[in-house]
């Protein structure tokens, strides 16, 4: 009878972790995770089995709190639901019990676990492989690494310092060690150039999988930003210029044809322009976060969920954009500049009230309609591709990192490429501009224009100081209508409550 | 020596013993020659035979009965006839594995016996003790039938770890998980089956349950069969009503509000119709519903034999809505081996069809535009007026209310259940040592249950799998569940050194295995991608004893231990050791007492005990690293093929026992030869090693927030029950009871670093994606509201989303929510009478709860800015949106406004009934009585219902109000 006390799970889809290894389709179904958790939430469709507790599964997606905390933090989007959390967010007052600061948080650090396991369970099994099975596993833990890097680059960004674990920590009752912001970016650099030659060459690997593109395009980010992470003097736009250049040097990208079909439900062959994407599957991938949240979330109103968005399960009704982004557009018609994919029937452009989704222009970029206008598989979960990481992107990060000094690239090379931008956009050489119109707020408010949406402006505007601070007011930030100013430790996310009460090891951000 | 003793004339005694209360020969008397320790025990056919030295005293005992001494004098027979005890006949107590007089009882228990049940109470067990002793609460979830209902005992003592009570049914523990579809584990019997509920409220009480007792037990005793053969017929008819509905706008209101709200928005003012629609008088309606039972009973070839049969079929107030039941149960009770081996053997089976209505449909009918008719006319929508865009015969708006009485018609809810719960007892007095009493008991609980909730296509709501497709989604669950005990039990009375021992040790083992699967696919069975199919199994493994020791009839002892094991945990963190102590005086009994004329009864008792909990939800092997497959919609591509993902799950591999201790010092009294008894109570409960759900240090594990050991929790109460006999005449007698229970719930650690801002946050608010109002926070009662601090005007009115910064920064964020009120009672109440003047009955019994809170979801829902939504839709809201008028509402749903004092009064029953007795040759007597359930309610709280368990009134089932009319014949 005592031997009926050692049980195992009966479920099939459950195995312990002494067996599940011994099949080998176990490595790449576990990598398939490592990735996949960039937008899904659970080991079933929909909901249910998620790995972080929340009340609405879908607000634990990576993609998706990343996303709000790039964007409603902005000019660039407000949302009308009125969530605590969200509200928060666009007011810059949010505390350390923020709980979608938490969500993300947790979602991170989850994802770099989940990484941590992979490198430390798969290694010591390489060996045991068959030679056609080595490589391609090798080439996953590579891959395993270059995620952890972009989780720990998103956690640096985010957060600055953060609890800190790898492989040679196993999973159990510890507390993790905080590392300081420049130790994590040096960190992330060596891992970043140490498996470089272990990732597929550009656009070589399988799509939605990491290239050594990926990683060049992550170390350029990390040194565009390295002032903010490692304080004032501490610039590496040499750096970031030596990564743009290897990436453009390639030869394998080019601008695609039509700025709008990047962000359509056939994105996934835009591979030319798009360097890294986080994929989605109406069918084999659903989920309430990823693009399927930023679809639905901007959609309401009198927009056409159906027939203009291939959502005909409906809108949302949360995310619009602010008077103060929707101004950088001369023209908000989209007639000039094709990139001003607004929506204004039968909303005004004034928000007297954040909760009220007709007041602000709306956001009809993200659709799940192809290129030639078919719906998506799915009419709730979209099909749409989300572009992480992008050639139009490089241009602007070449041009920003010329204007402030880095060399290694001209001006008039940096003009060219912003040019190559704009003509795409205009359709004509009309938008075009000489190298004198090119200043770093130029900069800034092109790289609104060309990536709005795209959980960059976040990032951006604190690189350009103008995030929190009175710098640049925008509608209801600080929630007040004509904006208001807010503190400059907003400027990084406080450590949530909920981690700090459990990890004593823990310093809370300034400010907090 | 021997001849000496020999010489000393001995004598053997034969002769018989009998029962004065049937004539009937009496087997296993004690029979004992006073002064020594010679004795023997009565025979199957109730034989004796003793040798006794000359002017011996025999002293002839029996449980039940009172013992009778006899003078051997120069007789060699001896017939005696046993009178049953009147003082304590009734009062013999079933506790775990075993019985004990009531006035022997060292532990705090209560005992609610079938003739103060709650009459007209025919689907919901539960419901028969509500309000009936004190330190048991007892709060129905819904006013659907057949609904479950939530029972505390002492408050509960578990955070994330269950807080139910373990459940025994004639010895079968029956496990406290609810099948799908299945919509109450207690729903398998039926009441008129039931003896009496034994409820164990100590440790001392509940220890030999060990691992499954932390919450209090609850033994429930059905029927048997006695001597004559008896056949009894119920029938029970009841009317339910729906006592209150949300005050909503009416039609004609609601468009005098949106001109007002709305002044010349033609955009808004265009959406409003011209009806009159009274939403929920249109989706409740009076229900009937009809109960029926049929028992025989009686004593066949000495086997005595309970037979029942019912059939209960109620319809609920929510349209659509119906619960039929069919049950059926067989009791034998043989006596085998000439008296020696007593089986008893129970059967109880259930068939149980529910129809369920969508309950969604509440809160839609509360949130339906009272402008709109049912129906319009529209070919797309079925003909129900449906929130479209471009005309009535557009696109849906899928977020917008769905039509209620669409949703009643178009759903297709269905189960069926179908529930075993069965054992057989087995007590062996060994023949060569007849107090040694070998116990067997072999159980079973299987249920299975089938069922689907199927919607039609061309309906607003359904948009999954595709839209407006219906769904198909059928189901299946099993449980089967296995128990074997097995003790031995031995009682001896020692009289050369005044004591009396009684020792029991044995072991059991269970198994709980649950399986299942569902799937959802649209009307067209396509798009069935998400699948689920679960299977999962634990096993309880315990060694258990008891010792009771009596000195001098008065002075009792008990000691318990238990050592269980759990297949939920590591091998070294499996076994959990639960020890308990009482000890019980019998004051009465003492010489200065004796005398006294007022205090008839007094007994006094202190109870220490520890027990274990495991009962984890949702996972039974939460110390094993495990990795779970995705399912085919949660799958990743790369390059042209989806892999299924492969997931590490979160695990605890040190997750142990959680350990309650419970103190408890108790009197027992009874004043006026017992015309006023009672008891009065004091405990404290500590939860220790807390199974609690928190979260991590991130990045050491695969999850976010862990089922861990983790923080403490207590409990501390006083609970008085009183019973009066005001009135005990021939023709009228008129019995008061009343209950009282005081209990304060605490927190007292959390987690390893025990930071005191630590919070837990729970409790999903609706309407919003991800707002919660409870946390759990050291300090503070469990699931405590947490909320802004609302500022109010002079007139005393909420100032919209004006909060107090309560830690001064100058900032109105989260870190201002702070700990207001709790939705567990502070101070609960019992109150039932009971009379009878000659053939006439007549009953109530009421309940009271004080300081518990509520938040009222509807009201926080109920704001100008819900009247109108950009998705072109209307909605309707509570008129207590007028005494706020909050128009924008950013976070005013997370204002401490909206926490009602929720404290009220319940009549829950009132009944009467007149008896013919002795009618048709004086066998026949028929009862025809009448009542009402749920009677009226005080109370302030501005929602349907002050009694919301768990504290969230978000769209509540209502409670009904029922009239019924019964008839009991027994022949």
């Amino acid at each position: 009878c005592f031997s009926d006390l050692d049980t195992e799970p009966l479920n099939k889809r459950i195995t312990t972790s002494t067996s599940v290894y011994k099949d080998p389709a176990s490595f790449k179904q576990f990598l398939a995770k490592l990735y996949g958790a960039m937008t899904l939430t659970g080991q079933r469709g929909e909901y249910g089995q998620p790995e972080i507790n929340a009340p609405d599964e879908g607000t634990t997606s990576f993609l998706r709190t990343y996303w709000s905390a790039q964007e409603i933090t902005t000019d660039e989007c407000i949302s009308a639901w009125g969530d605590p959390g969200l509200t928060e967010f666009h007011g810059q007052n949010w505390s350390e019990q923020n709980g979608y600061v938490q969500l993300l948080y947790q979602r991170v650090f989850i994802n770099i676990a989940y990484c941590n396991e992979f490198i430390r369970e798969v290694t010591p099994r390489i060996d045991g492989l068959s030679e056609s099975e080595q490589g391609d596993v090798k080439m996953f833990v590579a891959e395993a690494r270059f995620l952890r890097a972009l989780y720990y680059s998103f956690a640096l960004d985010l957060w600055g310092n953060v609890p800190f674990v790898t492989e040679a920590d196993a999973p159990g009752a510890f507390l993790p060690k905080q590392i300081s912001r420049a130790d994590l970016f040096a960190y992330i650099q060596k891992e970043l150039e140490s498996i470089e030659p272990e990732l597929a060459a550009p656009g070589m690997n399988e799509y939605a999988r990491a290239d050594q593109a990926a990683a060049w395009m992550l170390l350029a980010k990390l040194n565009l930003n390295a002032e903010v992470y490692l304080g004032a003097g501490n610039t590496r736009y040499t750096e970031c210029l030596t990564y743009c250049n290897k990436i453009i040097s390639t030869g394998k990208y080019s601008l695609t044809g039509q700025y709008k079909d990047l962000f359509l439900a056939d994105n996934d062959r835009l591979r030319n322009e798009v360097i890294f994407p986080i994929a989605e599957d109406g069918n084999n991938g659903r989920g309430y976060g990823g693009v399927t949240f930023i679809i639905h979330a901007a959609v309401g109103g009198s927009m056409d969920a159906d027939g203009g968005f291939g959502i005909a399960s409906g809108g949302w009704s949360g995310n619009r954009m602010t008077n103060a982004f929707v101004d950088k557009f001369a023209d908000p018609s989209g007639n000039t500049d094709h990139r001003a994919i607004f929506y204004t029937n039968g909303q005004t452009l004034e928000i007297d009230h954040p909760t009220v989704f007709t007041e602000g222009y709306l956001c009809a970029k993200f659709k799940n309609l192809t290129s030639t206008g078919v719906k998506g598989q799915n009419p709730t979960f979209v099909d749409t591709d989300f572009p992480l990481f992008r050639l139009a992107d490089v241009y602007l990060m070449y041009a920003e990192a010329v204007k402030r000094g880095g060399s290694g690239g001209d001006l008039n090379t940096a003009v060219d490429y912003i040019n190559q931008l704009r003509a795409r956009a205009y359709g004509n050489a009309n938008g075009n501009i000489v190298a004198a119109d090119l200043t770093l707020p130029f900069i800034l408010d092109e790289r609104g224009r060309e990536l709005y949406w795209e959980a960059q402006r976040r990032t951006d505007l604190i690189r350009f100081g103008v995030f929190s601070g009175d710098a640049y007011l925008w509608d209801w930030k600080g929630n007040v209508k004509e904006g208001a100013s807010t503190q400059t430790h907003y400027a990084i996310f406080p450590i949530p409550a909920s981690d700090r009460a459990v990890n004593t090891n823990l310093v809370q951000n300034p400010g907090y | 020596l021997l001849a000496t003793t020999a010489w000393a004339q001995s004598r053997t005694i034969t002769g018989s013993v009998k029962s004065a209360d049937d004539g009937n020969f009496l087997p296993g008397v004690n029979i004992l020659e006073k002064g020594t320790s010679n004795g023997t025990v009565t025979d199957a056919q109730g034989n004796y035979s003793i040798l006794v030295k000359e002017n011996a005293t025999l002293v002839f005992s029996f449980v039940g009965y009172a013992s009778t001494e006899v003078q051997v004098g120069n007789q060699t027979t001896i017939a005696v006839t046993l009178s049953p005890d009147v003082s304590t006949l009734e009062e013999v107590v079933v506790v775990g594995y075993g019985t004990v007089k009531k006035t022997d009882a060292s532990g705090s228990l209560a005992v609610v016996s079938s003739e103060t049940f709650n009459k007209g109470v025919v689907n919901s067990p539960q419901e028969l003790i509500m309000g009936k002793t004190a330190g048991v609460s007892v709060t129905t979830n819904s006013g659907a039938p057949g609904n479950t209902s939530t029972i505390r005992i002492r408050g509960g003592s578990s955070l994330s770890a269950s807080n139910d009570p373990l459940i025994v049914i004639d010895g079968v523990p029956v496990s406290n998980t609810n099948l799908g579809g299945s919509p109450n584990i207690l729903a398998t019997l039926n009441p008129n089956d039931i003896e009496n509920f034994t409820v164990l409220k100590d440790a001392s009480a509940t220890a030999i349950y060990g691992s499954r007792a932390s919450n209090g037990v609850i033994i429930i005793t059905t029927k048997r069969g006695g001597k004559d053969f008896k056949v009894n017929y119920s029938v029970t008819g009841t009317m339910y009503t729906a006592p209150k509905k949300v005050d909503v706008f009416s039609g004609d209101e609601y468009r005098a509000l949106m001109n007002e709200q709305f002044p010349g928005n033609n955009a808004v003012l265009k959406l409003l119709g011209t009806a009159n629609t009274d939403w929920q008088k249109e989706i409740f309606s009076t229900a009937y519903g009809q109960d029926h039972n049929l028992n025989l009973s009686g004593t066949a070839k000495k086997t005595p034999y309970r037979v029942s049969v019912g059939y209960n079929n109620t319809d609920g107030i929510l349209n659509t809505y119906n619960f039929k039941r069919t049950t059926a149960s067989i009791g034998l009770d043989p006596t085998l081996l000439d008296g020696s081996l007593k089986m008893n053997i129970n059967v109880k089976r259930m068939y149980n069809q529910n129809n369920f209505a969508d309950q969604a449909a509440i809160g839609n009918a509360i949130a339906y535009d009272p402008t709109q008719p049912v129906y319009n006319g529209n070919k797309r929508w079925r003909g129900y007026t449906t929130w479209t865009t471009g005309g009535p015969e557009g696109n849906s708006i899928n977020l917008a209310p769905g039509n209620p009485v669409a949703r009643l018609d178009m759903t297709d809810n269905t189960s069926t259940v179908k529930r075993s719960i069965g054992n057989v007892k087995f007590d062996y007095a060994l023949p060569f040592l007849k107090d040694l009493h070998a116990n067997l008991n072999l159980g079973y609980d299987y249920s299975e249950t089938k069922g689907h909730n199927n919607v039609r296509d061309s309906t607003q709501w359904i948009y999954l799998p595709t839209v407006a497709g219906g769904q198909i989604n059928p189901y299946t669950a099993t449980a089967k569940n296995q128990l074997l005990d097995f003790y031995l039990n031995y009682s001896k009375e020692l009289p050369n050194i005044n004591s009396k021992i009684d020792v029991m040790g044995g072991y059991s083992w269970s198994h709980f295995y649950s399986s299942g699967a569902d799937s959802t696919m649209n009307q067209k069975s396509e798009a069935a991608t998400r699948v689920n199919v679960y299977e999962t199994e634990y096993y309880l493994l315990s060694f258990f004893g008891r010792l009771n020791y009596t000195y001098k009839g008065k002075y009792i002892l008990t000691g318990t231990l238990r050592d269980d094991a759990t297949s939920r945990f590591a091998p070294e963190n499996r076994w959990g050791l639960f020890p308990a102590f009482a000890l019980a005086w019998k004051i009465n009994e003492e010489g200065f007492m004796k005398e006294s004329k007022t205090l008839s009864d007094l007994k006094l008792r202190l109870g220490y005990g520890i027990t274990g909990q495991q009962d984890i939800y949702g996972n039974d092997y939460p110390y094993i690293p495990t990795y779970t497959r995705s399912d085919n919609a949660a799958r990743y591509p790369f390059g042209s093929s989806f892999y299924n993902t492969l997931r590490p799950d979160g695990y605890d591999q040190n997750i142990k026992w959680e350990e309650t201790t419970t103190i408890n010092a108790g009197l027992d009294f009874g004043f006026f030869q017992n015309r006023l008894t009672g008891s009065l109570d004091v405990y404290e409960k500590k939860s220790d090693n807390l199974i609690a759900y928190i979260p991590i240090p991130v990045g050491t594990n695969f999850t976010s927030s862990l089922t861990t050991n983790v923080g403490s929790m207590k409990n501390r109460g006083i609970e008085l029950n009183l019973s009066a006999d005001i009135i005990s005449t021939d023709n009228l007698q008129w019995t008061v009871g009343y209950n009282v229970t005081y209990n304060k719930n605490e927190i007292t650690r959390l987690n390893l670093s025990n930071d005191p801002n630590f919070i837990i946050p729970l409790g999903n608010v609706g309407g919003t994606t991800s707002g919660t109002i409870q946390v759990q926070k050291v300090g503070y009662s469990r699931a405590s509201f947490y909320a802004y601090q609302q500022i109010y005007d002079t007139n005393g009115k909420p100032i919209e989303d004006a909060y107090v910064d309560r830690n001064n920064d100058g900032v109105i964020n989260t870190s201002d929510l702070y700990v207001y009120k709790k939705p567990d009672a502070t101070v609960y109440m019992g109150i039932n009478s009971r009379l009878n003047y000659k053939n006439w009955d007549f009953a109530f019994s009421g309940r009271a709860s004080f300081g518990n809170y509520v938040y009222n979801n509807v009201a926080a829902n109920s704001t100008y800015r819900t009247l109108y939504n950009s998705m072109e839709y209307l909605s309707n809201v509570s008129k207590l949106a007028n005494d706020t008028k909050f128009t924008t509402a950013l976070n005013t749903r997370f204002s401490d406004y909206y926490i009602e004092n929720a404290s009220f009064f319940r009549m829950d029953n009132i009944n009467f009934g007149y008896s013919f007795r002795e009618l048709y040759k004086e066998k026949l007597n028929v009862r025809i009585g009448a009542g009402v359930q749920n009677v009226f309610v005080i109370t302030k709280y501005k929602g349907l219902d002050p009694e919301i368990s768990g504290g969230l009134d978000n769209n509540f089932f209502p409670r009904t109000r029922s009239f019924f009319l019964s008839l009991n014949a027994t022949f």
